[in-house]
């Protein structure tokens, strides 16, 4: 992964008449990463996706592909992009040689590239059997593989897909995974799901959307690492006070849990653990839980989804009571 | 590019049935007619011969051959472009377009371009039938090729009409049934009553007949080549095909 920035995206806003359903989106992508990007339905991840494809123009803000202003420059820009929709804009009456031809025609490759373009897509998605068959006759896995190669047969620096892995049985959806992952190797690539899992196993950074605004940017890494360190949860016969709790060393913060629970906020440098047990040991708390406190991503997807106010950028993002 | 578009389009159309059966269709029934021209004037031929000032063959058959095959196309243009845009939009084939790199000029004359390379052969297949008299007779060419000519601007003129109305809509078949309207509408302009006198209803009488296409097609079958008649069907292309690209590019601006 470069540190080449591939994709900027500026204060993007859009209305739909009255109704703004994005707001200030803005983020920034490097070459080779792959992004994630999450939200519950509605929350404007299509809208998003069609606007950095160029499908839709936005009500405000910019976005710069390669560079390139997909307003003002949109055949530079559009030439750096592949896209595919929620829906695979397939020509069901064409074979999908036929279809991957007109798609290496559409982008602008000469004609000569365009039979290696086309094979070499063809290899990458696992469709070098059905080149000679109807779109219509393929299953949806494999007219879904169609429309990724289409995303990528002009070897486009930003991959956008939408959805993906939808409607695709287990077995799809894990090859059309490794797909992607190769795909990560040359080509930087958005990805919009609503499967949390999807995003842990495949991608580098995730952006979470809701209601039309960012509510988290953060890479996988850094979440992974403070999801798993910063807190620890501890459940105790005699509960002490928050106070006594807070005083040991490293601890910024007790919070209660639903079920009786406490959970521990700490440095990530300083893991209280140790000194914990020793001291409820000590004072008889009667300790009989222990563990760190893993938010997984989908507690945090809830948690940043189901309440409008919580901090942005919400890696240390607190439990709602 | 455009001509990637179009020829996509033109092949397209031939991997329905649809393309053929219009072939068909149309060239059994002005075939029929042809012939069926051909022996009225063929019976009536000794005694017009005989009168003073008889057209000759050209003109007893083309005018009337040609006026009905325009009409006969003017059903058939909308079923023809009633997919352009509107099928794309319904299936969201449309999405492949918009993100390549390519413009929405691009887009809409390559349809249309497509939609043009159908109707030149069809109108090769119609003008085989005047053409075929050279075997029996002499003809005048250029009475011939001047008709032609006028069909191909009139179909131009239609296909720009239906390119315009799939732009607008989702449904096909909404499309065509517009396109439709609007052709007739286009045509039957110059049913309104014949100008008289000078007053504001009768000038717009004469505007609005003015502003059919009948009107500008007729002059074409006898052979009367009026730079006007031209004009007319090219400003009337260019500005639908502009209002097609006006209207694409709105499609990024609302719900798509």
């Amino acid at each position: 992964m470069s540190t080449e920035i591939l994709v900027e995206v500026e204060h993007l806003a859009r209305d739909y008449g009255d109704r703004r359903v994005l707001r200030d989106i803005h983020f920034s992508l490097r070459r080779g990463e792959v992004l994630g990007f999450l939200g519950p339905n509605g929350a404007g991840k299509t809208t998003t996706m069609q606007i950095l494809s160029g499908n839709l123009a936005p009500s405000e803000g910019r976005v710069r592909i390669a560079g390139h202003d997909l307003l003002d420059e949109p055949r530079a820009a559009k030439g750096a992009l592949g896209y595919l929709a929620e829906t695979p804009p397939l020509y069901r009456d064409l074979t999908v040689d036929e279809y991957l031809d007109y798609c290496a025609a559409l982008n602008r490759l000469p004609r000569r590239e365009q039979q290696p373009a086309r094979e070499a897509a063809k290899r990458k998605c696992g469709l070098e059997d059905v080149g000679g068959r109807l779109i219509a006759n393929l299953s949806k896995g494999y007219q879904q593989r169609v429309g990724i190669a289409q995303a990528i047969i002009h070897l486009p620096s930003l991959v956008i897909l939408d959805e993906p892995t939808v409607g695709l049985d287990p077995i799809q959806i894990r090859e059309i995974r490794a797909l992607i992952r190769e795909l990560g190797r040359d080509h930087s690539v958005i990805l919009s799901t609503h499967i949390l899992p999807e995003v842990q196993t495949i991608c580098d950074r995730v952006l979470i959307i809701h209601d039309g605004e960012l509510v988290l940017d953060e890479s996988i890494d850094r979440l992974d690492r403070h999801m798993k360190t910063a807190s620890i949860t501890v459940a105790f016969h005699t509960p002490p006070t928050a106070g006594e709790l807070e005083r040991l060393g490293g601890v910024t913060a007790v919070q209660p849990e639903p079920n009786g629970r406490l959970r521990v906020l700490h440095d990530s440098g300083r893991n209280p653990t140790d000194e914990l047990v020793r001291v409820a040991a000590e004072r008889g708390w009667g300790l009989y839980e222990i563990r760190p406190g893993r938010l997984s991503l989908e507690q945090l997807f809830v948690e940043l989804t189901a309440d409008r106010e919580s901090p942005p950028a919400g890696t240390s993002a607190s439990p709602t009571p | 590019m455009i001509f990637t578009i179009a020829w996509r389009e033109f092949r397209s159309l031939f991997l329905s049935p649809l393309a053929w059966a219009i072939l068909a269709v149309l060239q059994v029934i002005l075939g029929g007619l042809f012939i069926y021209i051909l022996s009225v004037v063929y019976e009536s031929q000794d005694k017009a011969i005989l009168m003073e000032g008889w057209p000759g063959i050209t003109l007893s058959v083309l005018p009337i051959f040609l006026t009905f095959a325009a009409f006969l196309l003017l059903l058939v243009v909308p079923l023809l472009t009633m997919r352009l845009v509107a099928e794309e939009r319904r299936s969201r084939t449309v999405t492949l377009l918009f993100s390549a790199p390519v413009s929405m000029t691009e887009i809409v004359l390559g349809k249309y371009l497509g939609v043009m390379m159908f109707l030149l052969l069809v109108l090769a297949l119609v003008a085989l039938m005047p053409l075929s008299l050279l075997a029996g007779s002499s003809i005048d060419l250029g009475v011939v090729f001047t008709g032609l000519f006028g069909l191909m601007l009139t179909l131009a003129s239609f296909a720009a009409v239906g390119l315009l109305i799939s732009t607008l809509t989702q449904h096909p078949t909404v499309a065509a049934i517009a396109s439709f309207g609007a052709l007739l509408c286009f045509w039957l302009l110059d049913i309104s009553p014949q100008p008289q006198g000078t007053g504001l209803v009768d000038y717009l009488a004469q505007l609005v007949s003015y502003l059919s296409l009948f009107n500008h097609y007729q002059p074409f079958l006898y052979g009367v080549f009026d730079t006007a008649d031209a004009a007319y069907h090219l400003l009337l292309i260019v500005t639908l095909l502009a209002l097609s690209v006006r209207r694409l590019d709105a499609d990024r601006m609302s719900i798509a």
